[in-house]
């Protein structure tokens, strides 16, 4: 039935001025990515700017939710983003993608990352720990790096294609969200399934009994394989109608993906134009 | 859109975005389904699609007009608009409708060798896939039901129904190991509003498949499509005669059943004239098959995965408005999940979307008809004079058509009329059970015994439920699965014979 529910948010039509609000309010939730080992000060130059103005002001589409990046890269994110900025910084951290790095160093990392100038931080949970049946390990590696944190927001990242199961990404996130994650989110893009909608499904059900257990709003972020703008809306719908209107903002759903902003531009251009303008029109990120 | 992310100031130097942390008090902890961001309308095209004024008799393989001249208008449900006008078959018209299919019987249907027959049944559901954005977009607008539905499930199903029997139509005898399977002769099939054209199908594929003739009745508030069917009769050159439809109300079909020459009697619809039915077809050499009421009991334990469960439920009652002979209509949750169910159900069923049935993401279309309304209306009615406390969405309905909005009882007791009787519309009523004795014995306390459903992660809980339930069909972490392969039917008054399968085919052959 999950797969089942999941496919009936594909199938909601979304037209003319939904389509448009919704494409519009997808940008604003897009964490703009890059993480490669090729990344460089200015790669990550053109990412900032991208993600602060995606397309020509006349199209009135707001500023991505943040650029997202590995943890040398933050600095470079800051010096060009400035010290107030209405995009946010957020790096990966804690031996992503992997995890499998001792628990002092992956904290050592948080505090440097955060110091940078980070102000999200993406973590990765110890998929070793939680297959091998030690989710106490799990819970208390989230905490520490929560308290590591310290003032900036912790995102949990549990790896969905490698838990596999639904019951692992239910329990995964129950996890995450006692532990202290302030958003939880399914993948790092480095392992095939990333997101997936049933996935995503099930994690934004998790959200709701926690919601209701303990009246917390955690955000999601689905991350990794969502390159289009119908999948986009998908997803929005998904969370319109599992979590309501109060998730429906940046502040507790963000997509991670690093190719669907121009694929949205494109089809919000197309929106207002009446016609589609060829790939060349939409800057790179 | 507010394009800003809102900057909560932290130290002089840094900006983060805060989620927001305040814990939200007990009391307020509501999911807020609102209209941040409305679904603009996204109907389905149809102006293309023309509907005749009038529609006639298909007797012979032509279309003829009723021995009486008498026609009754046909209505959308949704608009209250004439679509058309059908034709009021009397007997008479029965009489040439059923020579017809005897010709049709003797002279061509029954000696055509079983691979040509399935030739015809292939051409028709291939014509059918053809035509099937055009069929949904008709029995969305005769019927009242989703375009959703009618255009995923319905047509779908409809295809498939022709193309497994047609597979059927020259392995008969593989069918039947051992015996030599032959023709009945002559079959009346009546059938039901709720699904037209898949009601059709279910009836006609196989009786054709094994090589019988047909005259088929629909219901009276919903024709047009099984007329369009005639033309699709017509356009695969399918002999005159092999299928007739005789259009009417209850004296039409009592004409049918009533006529001598008739071999066999298909009926799906109300328990009430089923059993007219049966009393009407007894002493005589009709075989008879009967497809009636229901009041499935949906089981719900502690152990299910609940959210999962709480959309069966949904599908189960709320899938074409209730208007579904085996409708999960009682659900049995176990007491300790029984608040978190009840609270789970009514923000779900607040995100249903009920309204014009052509838009592609209505949920709930149209009641059929007014009386069926009214029958719906009263029954709640009853259950709220009862005891039982209502449970409604707060949707807004139309201001024309016929309406009711997804709507659940709890509190209710056997004693209660809601929990005896089919409602047929989307009411679904809420009891509780504590072991799964109780569950399966509350279960099987009804005449009826067409289809159950139980939810639970145990797999050995689900196989000692399914022995001990007395229905046709039993899903299990499921609802409303049909696949042509799978029989289908009832136990107790829910009827006997099977539909779909090889025992649907057996229903249409003597098997010597």
């Amino acid at each position: 039935m999950v797969e089942e529910r999941a496919a009936s948010f594909g199938k909601r039509s979304i037209k003319t001025s939904a389509k448009l609000a919704g494409l519009k309010l997808a940008v604003s939730m897009c964490d703009l990515t890059t993480l490669e080992g090729k990344d460089t000060p200015g790669k990550v130059a053109y990412l900032c700017r991208k993600a602060l103005q995606p397309i020509e002001a006349k199209y009135d589409v707001p500023s991505c939710a943040a650029v997202c990046v590995y943890p040398n890269m933050v600095k470079y994110a800051r010096k060009f983003l400035g010290d107030v900025s209405p995009v946010n910084i957020a790096a990966v951290a804690t031996g992503f993608p992997s995890g499998q790095y001792p628990l002092r160093t992956k904290l050592e990392e948080v505090r440097r990352t955060v110091a940078d100038g980070a102000d999200e931080i993406d973590m990765v949970i110890d998929r070793c720990a939680f297959l091998a049946g030690d989710h106490a390990k799990v819970f208390d590696e989230i905490a520490a790096t929560k308290e590591a944190c310290g003032p900036a927001h912790l995102k949990v990242i549990l790896e969905t294609g490698e838990l596999v199961t639904y019951d692992n990404v239910r329990l995964a996130s129950e996890i995450a969200m006692q532990a202290g994650g302030d958003f939880i989110k399914t993948s790092t893009g480095k392992v095939s399934p990333a997101a997936t909608m049933p996935v995503t499904l099930v994690m934004l059900e998790a959200i709701r009994d926690y919601f209701f257990a303990t009246g917390i709003r955690i955000g999601m972020k689905p991350a990794g394989g969502i390159r289009t703008s119908k999948q986009a809306l998908a997803y929005l719908v998904m969370v319109k109608e599992t979590l309501g209107d109060d998730w429906l903002n940046p502040q507790l759903f963000r997509f991670g993906a690093s190719t669907l902003v121009n694929d949205v531009l494109m089809q919000i251009v197309k929106n207002v134009e009446g016609n589609y303008q060829g790939a060349d029109y939409f800057s790179l990120p | 859109m507010k394009s800003k992310l809102k900057p909560v100031k932290l130290s002089a130097k840094r900006v983060v975005v805060a989620t927001n942390h305040a814990v939200v008090p007990l009391r307020e902890r509501r999911l807020n389904f609102g209209d941040k961001w409305n679904y603009a309308p996204a109907p389905e095209d149809s102006k293309n699609y023309v509907i005749a004024p009038r529609h006639e008799l298909f007797i012979g393989g032509k279309f003829v007009q009723p021995h009486s001249q008498k026609y009754f208008p046909s209505i959308n449900p949704a608009t209250e608009e004439k679509l058309t006008e059908i034709s009021f078959a009397d007997a008479t018209d029965v009489d040439q409708a059923v020579k017809s299919a005897r010709r049709a019987y003797e002279k061509v249907w029954s000696r055509m060798p079983g691979r040509e027959r399935g030739k015809y049944l292939y051409r028709i559901a291939r014509i059918i896939q053809e035509k099937a954005r055009e069929l949904a977009v008709l029995e969305t607008m005769d019927g009242g039901k989703t375009i959703k539905e009618s255009r995923d499930v319905d047509l779908p199903l409809v295809a498939a129904h022709f193309f497994y029997y047609a597979g059927w139509a020259d392995k008969l005898k593989y069918a039947f190991p051992g015996k030599t399977p032959s023709p009945l002769g002559v079959a009346g099939q009546i059938i039901p509003w709720n699904f037209p054209l898949l009601m059709a199908a279910w009836k006609i594929a196989p009786a054709l498949a094994c090589g019988n003739t047909v005259v088929l009745k629909p219901a009276e508030t919903t024709s047009i499509t099984a007329l369009r069917l005639a033309q699709i009769f017509q356009e695969a050159e399918l002999p005159e005669g092999v299928v007739n439809i005789v259009t009417g109300a209850g004296e039409t079909g009592a004409a049918l059943v009533n006529h001598p020459d008739v071999n066999k009697i298909a009926f799906t619809g109300s328990t009430e004239v089923g059993k007219r039915i049966a009393q009407l077809v007894a002493g005589t050499k009709k075989k008879l098959t009967l497809e009636l009421g229901g009041k499935a009991a949906n089981i719900l334990f502690e152990d299910a995965p609940i959210d999962q469960a709480i959309e069966g439920v949904v599908n189960g009652i709320y899938f074409n408005q209730g208007h579904v002979c085996c409708a999960g209509s009682r659900l049995f949750v176990q007491e300790g999940i029984y608040k978190t169910v009840i609270k789970k159900l009514r923000d779900r069923i607040q995100t249903l979307r009920v309204g014009n049935p052509l838009d592609k993401n209505t949920d709930i279309g149209a009641i059929n008809s007014r009386p069926q309304l009214e029958k719906i209306r009263e029954l709640v009615q009853s259950g709220v004079d009862e005891g039982a406390e209502l449970n409604q969405s707060s949707c807004s309905l139309p201001a024309k058509g016929f309406w009711f909005p997804p709507t659940f009882l709890t509190g209710v007791t056997h004693a209660h009329r809601v929990a005896n009787e089919e409602i047929f519309g989307p009411v679904l009523s809420v009891m509780t059970f504590r072991t799964p004795e109780e569950a399966f014995e509350r279960a099987n306390n009804i005449p009826y015994g067409l289809s159950a459903g139980v939810w639970t992660d145990k797999g050995s809980k689900i196989f000692k439920m399914v022995n001990k339930l007395r229905a046709g069909v039993v899903w299990a972490n499921t609802y409303n699965k049909f696949d042509p392969t799978s029989p289908f039917g009832g136990y107790k008054e829910s009827g006997f014979g099977r539909e779909g399968g090889l025992h649907g085919l057996a229903a249409y052959c003597r098997l010597d």
